[in-house]
Parts: C-alpha cells; sequence; structure tokens
C-alpha cells in the first residue's frame, strides 16, 4: 500500500515518475482527441491507425541501421510510425470511397494486412545482426521499463501540442461531429476536419506506442470518450471529461504499475479507465444504469399510487399487492386496508383533478396543453390557478343525490 | 527436395490452408452483415479466454484451451450486447471498449501468472507457430501412404481439417436461412426465421473457426482471413454463391502463397533466414484485396456509375 502511496506521490523513482507523468499527458490528450473520433462514429478507426504503425516501426529501424546509426532512436521509429499509419487511414478511406466495401470491412482488412507486414519486418529485422536486442517487440504492448528521459521528454511535448490542437479545433470538429451537412453550409471544410480529427488521432497513437502499445492505444482513445458521454449531455464538458478521465487513468495506471513487479504499464492503464468506465456506465447521474432503474421505480409507485387514491376514491376494493404496499409506506391506508384521514383527502383531491382534467379537455381546445394529461402530470403544473378556478365553478358545488337529483 | 517438401511445407501449408478456409466461410457473412469487426474482437479475447483456461487446468491442453476461448468469445459477444443496450453506445464503441479492457485483462493475467515453463505468451498467440508445425516422419511422398508415418502428423492438422469441416457443413446446411437473413432480415421475420438466433449462432462459429485456427496460426491470419477474402470476393461477382467460392479459392492461394513466400521467398533474395509465415499469409491476402479494389470487375457501389467517379 505504502508503495503504491509512494508511486502516486511521484516517489517511486525518477523513472516511474517520468512514466506517471508522460501517461497522463497522453491519457489527457487520447482522451480529448478520441472524443470526436467517438461522437463521428468512427471510433474503430482507430484500431486500424494503430495497427499500421507496425510496419513504420520496422521500416524506420532497417532504414536507420542501413544509414549507418542506431537504430532505437524513438523519435525515428514514431517518424516511420506515423508515415505507415497515414497511408493506413488513407487505405481505409480510399477503400471505403472508391469500392462498395464497408467500412469496417476496410478497417479490419487495413489493420490485419498492415499488422502482418510489419510482423514479416519484425522477423526480418530479428534476423539482422543488429536487431537481435532491438526490442521492437515492445511496441506491441508497450513498454516503460528502459524508457529514458528524452522519451519522456517526446511523450509530454507530443501529449501537449496534441492538447492544444484540439483545443483550437474543438468548434468546427464539433459542429462536423454532429451535423456534417450543416457544417459543411456554414462553410467548414468538412473533409479537412475529417483529415484533422484523424491526423489528431495519429499523432496521439504513435505518441502512445512507446507506453501503451499498438494494441492498447486504442482503449485509450476510445474508452475515455464513451466514459465521459454518461456524465454529460454537452460536447465540451465531454471533450474535457474525458480528457481528465484519461489522465487520470494514465496516471493511476503508471503508478499501480510502478508499485508492484509484474503489473505491465499499458493494460494497467487500460483497466484502470475500464473500471472508470463500469462505474460510469453504472452510477452516472441521468445515462447511468442505476439512474434508469430509479426512474423506472419511482415511475412504477407513482403510477400504482394514482390508481390506489382512484380506488379509494371510487370505493372500490383494491387487490394489486405492491399498490396496497405503496398505499401504505405513505400512511394512506391502513394495515386493514381502511384509509387513513390523509389517505381520505389525498384521494378526493386525485378524484378532483380528475374531473377538472375532464372539464379541462370540454372546455381547452388547446391539446398542447391538455395533451400533456398522462394521469401524474399535477393540474396545477399546467393551468394557472384562475383556470383550475374556472374548472371548480363549472365542476359546480356538492349536490344531495337524496333530495332529488341535480338542479 | 520431395522430401524436405513433405517434411517441413506440406503439414503447415495444409493447416494454413483449412484456417483459412474455415475462417473465410463465416467471414462472408460477416463482411455483408457489415459486422467484419467481430473477427477483429473474437480474436483479441482469445487471449484472456486461454490465459484463464490455463490458470484453471495448469496445463496447457487443446481442449480446455479450446474452451476457454470460446467461452471468452461467447462472454465478449454478451458484454458488448450488454454494453450497447445498457449505456446506448454506438456500436463500434461498444465493441472497442470491450476487446481492448479483456484483451488487456488477458495480458495482465499472463504478466501474473508463472507461465515462464510452458509456451504461452502474446506473440505466440499473435503470430502463432506455423513454421513448427512440421511432419518428421514424413520422409517423402510414399509416406502419405504409410501408417506408421502418419501417425507422426502434427495434431493440429486433424483439428482445423475438423473445425474446417464442420463450418463448411454449417454453411452448407444453413445456407438458406444465412442468406436470407444476411440480405433482409425483415423478410426473414416475416418468414419466421428465428433471426436473432442465426446472428448469434453465426458469431459462434466464427469464434469456434477463429479460436481452432488461432491454436495453430495465430491471431493475424485469424483476422486476415476472416475479412480480406470475402472482401475481395465481394468484388468479383454479385451472387453469393459465387462469392463464398471465390473466397475460398483467394484464402487458399493467400495461404499457400504466404507461406511459400515466407519460407523460400528470403531464401531467393540472398537472405539466410525465412520470414514469419503469418505475416506473410496476411500480407499476400491484403495484396490479393488490392488488386480486388483496382480491378475486381464489381467494384464499384452500385449507383456510383462511371460519371460519378472521376478517375
Amino acid at each position: 500500500m505504502t508503495a503504491l502511496l509512494d508511486a502516486l506521490l511521484l516517489g517511486a523513482g525518477y523513472n516511474a515518475a517520468l512514466v506517471a507523468i508522460g501517461a497522463s499527458l497522453l491519457g489527457f490528450a487520447a482522451g480529448a482527441s478520441g472524443t470526436f473520433l467517438f461522437l463521428r462514429k468512427r471510433a474503430l478507426v482507430s484500431d486500424a491507425v494503430a495497427h499500421a504503425t507496425l510496419p513504420g516501426v520496422g521500416l524506420a529501424f532497417i532504414a536507420m541501421v542501413a544509414l549507418g546509426g542506431d537504430g532505437r532512436n524513438l523519435v525515428g521509429l514514431l517518424a516511420g510510425s506515423a508515415v505507415t499509419a497515414v497511408i493506413g487511414l488513407l487505405a481505409v478511406e480510399w477503400i471505403t470511397a472508391r469500392t462498395r466495401l464497408a467500412e469496417d470491412s476496410a478497417i479490419g482488412a487495413v489493420l490485419s494486412v498492415f499488422f502482418g507486414i510489419g510482423i514479416v519486418l519484425l522477423t526480418v529485422i530479428q534476423s539482422m545482426a543488429q536487431g537481435r536486442q532491438a526490442g521492437l517487440e515492445g511496441f506491441l504492448l508497450g513498454s516503460t521499463a528502459g524508457m529514458l528521459f528524452q522519451d519522456a521528454v517526446v511523450i509530454a511535448v507530443g501529449g501537449s501540442l496534441a492538447v492544444a490542437a484540439t483545443y483550437v479545433l474543438r468548434r468546427p470538429m464539433t459542429l462536423v461531429a454532429f451535423d456534417a451537412e450543416y457544417a459543411r453550409a456554414a462553410g467548414v471544410n468538412v473533409r479537412h476536419m475529417d483529415l484533422a480529427m484523424m491526423g489528431l488521432v495519429t499523432a496521439v497513437t504513435v505518441i502512445g506506442l512507446k507506453l501503451v502499445g499498438l494494441v492498447l492505444i486504442v482503449a485509450m482513445l476510445i474508452i475515455p470518450a464513451v466514459t465521459a458521454r454518461f456524465w454529460s449531455e454537452r460536447s465540451e464538458h465531454v471533450v474535457w471529461s474525458a480528457g481528465l478521465v484519461g489522465a487520470v487513468s494514465g496516471y493511476t495506471g503508471a503508478a499501480l504499475s510502478a508499485s508492484a513487479p509484474a503489473l505491465p504499464t499499458g493494460p494497467i492503464i487500460v483497466l484502470v479507465c475500464a473500471g472508470l468506465f463500469v462505474f460510469s456506465l453504472f452510477f452516472a447521474p441521468a445515462r447511468g444504469v442505476l439512474a434508469a432503474m430509479l426512474r423506472f421505480w419511482r415511475f412504477q409507485r407513482r403510477v400504482h399510487l394514482r390508481q390506489g387514491l382512484l380506488a379509494l376514491a371510487r370505493a372500490e376494493p383494491i387487490h394489486d399487492a405492491f399498490t396496497l404496499r405503496v398505499l401504505r409506506q405513505k400512511g394512506l391506508i391502513r394495515a386493514d386496508g381502511v384509509a387513513t384521514e390523509a389517505g381520505r383527502a389525498q384521494a378526493a383531491k386525485t378524484a378532483r383533478d380528475e374531473h377538472r382534467w375532464a372539464i379541462a379537455r370540454e372546455v381547452h381546445q388547446d391539446t398542447a396543453l391538455t395533451g400533456r394529461y398522462d394521469g401524474l402530470t399535477p393540474i396545477e403544473a399546467v393551468f394557472t390557478r384562475d383556470e383550475i378556478a374556472e374548472f371548480d365553478r363549472r365542476i359546480g358545488g356538492p349536490t344531495m343525490v337524496a333530495s332529488g337529483g341535480p338542479g | 527436395m520431395a522430401s524436405e517438401f513433405v517434411q517441413f511445407s506440406l503439414t503447415p501449408i495444409l493447416i494454413g490452408s483449412l484456417a483459412a478456409v474455415a475462417c473465410a466461410l463465416p467471414g462472408n457473412f460477416l463482411v455483408l452483415r457489415r459486422q467484419a469487426l467481430i473477427g477483429d474482437a473474437i480474436s483479441h479475447v482469445v487471449l484472456p479466454g486461454i490465459v484463464v483456461a490455463f490458470l484453471v487446468t495448469a496445463t496447457v491442453s487443446t481442449l480446455p484451451m479450446l474452451l476457454g476461448a470460446a467461452g471468452a468469445a461467447v462472454v465478449a459477444v454478451v458484454l458488448i450486447e450488454a454494453i450497447k443496450r445498457l449505456g446506448r453506445i454506438e456500436p463500434g464503441a461498444a465493441m472497442g471498449v470491450t476487446f481492448t479492457a479483456l484483451f488487456a485483462a488477458g495480458v495482465l493475467l499472463l504478466e501474473q501468472s508463472d507461465t515462464s515453463s510452458v509456451h504461452l505468451d502474446v506473440e505466440h498467440a499473435l503470430m502463432g507457430n506455423l513454421e513448427s508445425l512440421i511432419w518428421l516422419r514424413g520422409t517423402g511422398w510414399d509416406a502419405l501412404v504409410d501408417w506408421r508415418a502418419l501417425q507422426g502428423l502434427p495434431p493440429e492438422l486433424g483439428r482445423m481439417a475438423a473445425a474446417c469441416a464442420l463450418v463448411a457443413l454449417l454453411t452448407i446446411v444453413f445456407w438458406r436461412p444465412l442468406k436470407i437473413s444476411t440480405f433482409d432480415e425483415g423478410f426473414a421475420q416475416a418468414l419466421n426465421l428465428p433471426t436473432t438466433a442465426i446472428g448469434l449462432g453465426l458469431v459462434v462459429v466464427a469464434a469456434m473457426a477463429a479460436v481452432a485456427a488461432f491454436d495453430a496460426v495465430g491471431s493475424i491470419i485469424v483476422i486476415a482471413m476472416f475479412i480480406c477474402p470475402p472482401a475481395a470476393a465481394r468484388l468479383m461477382t454479385n451472387r453469393l454463391e459465387s462469392q463464398v467460392a471465390w473466397s475460398v479459392v483467394f484464402a487458399i492461394a493467400s495461404a499457400v502463397l504466404g507461406y511459400v513466400l515466407a519460407g523460400y521467398g528470403p531464401g531467393w533474395l540472398g537472405a539466410h533466414n525465412a520470414v514469419s509465415a503469418a505475416g506473410m499469409i496476411a500480407a499476400v491476402s491484403g495484396a490479393i484485396l488490392a488488386l480486388a479494389c483496382l480491378f475486381g470487375p464489381h467494384r464499384a457501389r452500385i449507383g456510383a456509375g462511371k460519371e460519378a467517379s472521376p478517375v
């Protein structure tokens, strides 16, 4: 536990602190830019982009070795991965635009083929003299063990640039994500915005390769956005909360993984993020599962309460067990089913309101008002006090049935 | 020369082809139903399934692993559906959330458990071990009729053949309902076909094919074969029957060509070491798809005629 606390407070060593800061910056950038991808309903394109980075890493290594360099230079490897990622992205767009294949087939084809080519290149590198300790497999699932200061700087600078670009482009990208036609009419170049969005996603993917690896970087782009969506209906809130979710999971995940052995950074970050997602799925206000269940439960109670009160007013027997329970809990009937004082009063009010609604439907031609009758909306919420007084006047006072009918 | 081929190349090529066909058959319907990425999701969640099976049984035997992987695939499908409905999230994102989280859990379990003594690691899961499925007793073509030599065949061959046969049989038996519900779900419902069950059954069969193939050839081939041959076949014809036939041809061609290129290609270029066969098979299937995209007779979308494409 203290090890975790140490790590959370950046006290678990220089390297761990670097990783934690880098991971939170990356998480923020991925969450914020991934939101637009999610809102545009193209979340899985990032999967193709991520897998398409692998051949670039291999080619960059081979090229750098052929030029007499080290081959493990992170900037060089990332530059190579960006090139093939963009080629992969363009391939997805080209297949979708020019053939009858749907986008999901294009994504799947590009990701598997590029990944296959990448694996072929990795085996080529393994057979090279300089390739034995290349450690390029680390890009599959991320590896933070040998992270250098300059690697962390690359991640930090890249992450900050991605966040800044997201901030600058947030309005047009939101517009395009919600209504591409309207955006086009408003003078936004939809194609350029799409390219900018995918460019951001590519940048985040490339930056995240070292930290979480290409198989799992997709999670950092998708899960924070989906999680944040539960908490807000406003896109700008979703963008920044997604960034926050990504940053928190990046930071916590990196700290967790530094606190004990055999806790690989990438998977832990993703699992922390998935934990936040599951929490939001169940407990988010308004959109969460629990909130939906509560809403349903309250609605059910209100329906049963009203039916029970109407039955009391008409002196009809109540058989439904749930209705009886609701009435009893509210103190409207006694244990033996007889209405209490309060029960009779509320029953009378419910019956009178029902009568008022009936009058309202006769008097008012405005269906926008009378159409709001659903048995649950209180009449005071729809009509003014004067109008209700008018309904009451039409209903008239109590009449004595015994004295020979109304009159 | 012949004996070397039979010993070292015949069985991997056969297993690769069988795996490719087993994945391509259900892949045809997945591509048409726009569920191509189900294959991607399944092949990711196979990893946690296999790790859990290993942790429960503590052995690397085949049956529990297949069961674990199939169980994980079903769990993933259920989870995707649940997240989609409970959270009102679009299918692609729900899929992305599910398979990445499960894959991460699989990697973590793998790191946490002591699997150093057995051959179980992420790279193996991704790339498979097609090259190691050799037939040492196959010392020549005449070994094909030698019972003793045949007993030395790698067990993956029999397993893959059985899986492929089962997938083919199911495809033939359920051909009509599959075809109808794929092209016109409303019409299928009007005919009282259980469309939900058909959809789920298709996913389960795809999962089975993926799991069986995964064991022998790794998940790259699985994803590539689910999508590339059927997608290429889709550009060749307008008839489902011929599309399936084309996809089988493309799948086998990818497997054979890919293996040969990986095994012998570097030698032709003067290098000594073979490259990954799984990766090369995926690359060849991609090349076939690229050719189909460029020259396939039915590549254009209906309605997007010649005047619409400014090439």
